[in-house]
């Protein structure tokens, strides 16, 4: 009988789920549509790009956006709307990478941090500190400095300054949420601490993580771009969208600034879209907010 | 009969900055199967450490249970290693709490957390714990428990989270289940629904209680026999209707004193006579006097009070209480 008059309101599909969060939130969908656009023209970059990023052209040097650059032509007269979509490989996933290695590590870190406690804690704390009196930039610059410069280690290195911002906040989090009752209930059933911190600590700090994280994504990038200007990021000729910018911004910003612009603009692009995917999921993903 | 919790000789001490915090003071007391035992006093007595002694939860340090044993089915709980007392809460002893709104996590479907509990302590598949958590929510007489179970707490009443809660503690069908304060955060109706709600399952499944409140009334209501504390030490213990009908400790005197009563002759002909209350407040625990911790609230303390505490004796038959001029 039960079961009867429980089917009416069973849970509706995911279709129709995915259609009612939609509506529920047209920015997220804004946000969604931007990142699938970059991830996508990443991915395809060979097909989706009109021409070869790397071809010169001497005669095309500095040619304004119309025609068949779509974008312009740099100084070297290399297609600039090709080598920002093959930027974006280069771009996301230094973005990306960093933002998931520097926040996964930094949340581990910091919910150990806080549940355990103690003298633990402090050393913990302590040495976040330390990095953090460190400007991130000088921090990736000794990095790569030492690990010398490829992809992996642009990564590696703008992700470890993250981690101990991430940690502070989430350890924050983390020492108010174990106080409450429904921590002390858990144990209460039998639960090992690991459990209780995994299963019922972590997943209550995921909208500030989620904040935290999507605020990163556009410092990344630029971290990137630093590194990659003075010589330690991915090296010549990949493009990447923050050496576009930042080579060609103080010397052509007056003569051609198709060359600041459409690099800034994707930037900005992404750092919008992330954002707005980011308050769209933090949302969705807590219950209360649901219904 | 059977006694399933024996607890003895409980001290439980915090070590803190201004010294030693004696909580709990050699606190025992038996509750048998299917029994239901109060543990009365005010605020700061010593209730709810006693609770979280038993179930070993409180943080230590600070605290330290530093003598006594907490024995359920013949099993010392105090001297079991740190995995077995995790197989033991749930199973063997449980627990519900007096915050109903908080006490379960807000992200979790209130079926899953149950289940989640279930294969902890039981050998059974998620799908088998998933029947398992719906069959207890509809023991709690929640509707729809299919619906329900996949719910957040938030979209629950208070009075319905704490069935749930009783669901969870009750779910592996505990020897034990400690209450602290379960009805104090919910309204007067609800209050007694959730008291009627422990006592048919207690009945069902021959659960020992011990039902921690500062409400007479409850007590009068659902306990056979009750445990006064105050500062941390036991100074009654009796059963229920003994323990209402004649008090031996000042204290108890103090406390049935101070509840109004409707209807009766001396409070229907003087509506201005003041309600009685128990002048002072409980001693800070670290400084309690060296006497009894009540003299120096107590009308009939004399010199002897205040010099030497009283021993823990029988006044009458089966009625025990803590104090020289009873």
């Amino acid at each position: 009988m039960s079961v009867t008059t429980a089917k009416p309101r069973s849970e509706p599909g995911w279709a129709s789920e995915l259609l009612y969060l939609a509506r529920r939130y047209p920015l997220g969908v804004a946000g969604a549509i931007i990142m699938t656009l970059f991830v996508f023209s990443a991915l395809f970059a060979n097909v989706v790009a009109p021409l070869d990023p790397f071809s010169t052209n001497p005669r095309a040097s500095l040619a304004p956006p119309g025609g068949e650059y779509l974008m312009g032509a740099d100084v070297m007269g290399r297609d600039v709307f090709s080598r920002i979509i093959h930027g974006a490989r280069i771009s996301l996933a230094v973005a990306l990478g960093a933002t998931f290695l520097g926040s996964g590590l930094g949340a581990a870190l910091g919910l150990a941090s806080g549940y355990v406690g103690g003298w633990f804690d402090l050393i913990v704390q302590r040495l976040g500190e330390i990095m953090q009196a460190l400007p991130l930039l000088v921090m990736a610059l000794v990095i790569t400095a030492s690990l010398g410069p490829s992809l992996t280690n642009t990564i590696i290195a703008i992700a470890i300054p993250l981690i101990p911002n991430v940690a502070r906040v989430i350890r924050a989090n983390v020492l108010s949420l174990r106080e409450l009752p429904f921590v002390e209930a858990a144990k209460a059933t039998g639960m090992s601490e690991l459990r209780v911190a995994v299963v019922h600590v972590l997943p209550n700090t995921l909208a500030p993580l989620i904040v935290l994280a999507t605020a990163q994504l556009g410092s990344t990038i630029l971290t990137e771009a630093s590194l990659s200007f003075l010589g330690l990021g991915v090296p010549e000729p990949y493009p990447s969208w923050g050496r576009m910018l930042s080579e060609s911004a103080a010397e052509y910003v007056r003569t051609a600034p198709w060359l600041v612009i459409f690099p800034g603009l994707a930037i900005s692009a992404v750092v919008f879209g992330a954002n707005l995917l980011g308050d769209a999921l933090r949302d969705a993903l807590d219950p209360r907010q649901r219904d | 009969m059977s006694s399933v919790l024996e607890v003895t000789d409980l001290t439980t001490v915090f070590h803190t900055r201004r010294g030693l915090v004696r909580a709990v003071q050699g606190v025992s007391f038996t509750v048998n199967r299917g029994e239901t035992l109060a543990i009365v006093g005010e605020s700061g007595c010593g209730k709810t450490i006693t609770a979280l002694s038993l179930m070993r939860l409180l943080p230590m340090p600070p605290a330290e249970i530093v003598a006594g044993s907490v024995k359920v089915a013949g099993t010392d709980l105090l001297q079991v290693d740190d995995a077995t007392m995790r197989r033991m809460r749930g199973s063997e002893i449980a627990m519900i709490f007096q915050e109903p709104m908080t006490a379960l996590n807000p992200l979790i479907t209130v079926g899953r957390q149950i289940a989640e509990m279930v294969m902890l302590h039981e050998n059974l598949g998620r799908s088998a714990a998933r029947a398992k958590a719906v069959e207890m929510l509809r023991h709690v007489k929640i509707p729809e428990p299919e619906r329900r179970a996949r719910e957040y707490p938030h979209q629950m009443s208070g009075g319905m989270r704490q069935r749930a809660m009783i669901a969870m503690a009750l779910a592996c069908r505990p020897k034990v289940l400690v209450a602290d304060e379960p009805t104090t955060a919910l309204d007067v109706t609800i209050q007694a629904q959730i008291l009627d709600l422990i006592g048919d399952l207690q009945r069902e499944l021959g659960t020992a209680v011990v039902l921690i409140t500062h409400d007479l009334g409850v007590v009068a209501e659902v306990a056979q026999r009750v445990v006064v504390m105050y500062a941390g030490r036991k100074v009654e213990e009796a059963p229920v209707a003994a323990l209402f009908a004649d008090p031996k400790h000042p204290y108890m005197r103090g406390l049935l004193a101070s509840i109004p009563r409707v209807g009766t002759a001396r409070g229907m002909a003087s509506m201005d006579e003041r309600l009685q209350e128990i002048p002072g407040i409980v001693p800070p625990l670290n400084e309690l006097p060296a006497g009894c911790a009540f003299a120096p609230r107590c009308k009939l303390a004399d010199a002897h009070c205040r010099a030497e505490a009283p021993p823990f004796e029988m006044k009458a038959a089966d009625h025990a209480a803590a104090c020289w001029k009873s």
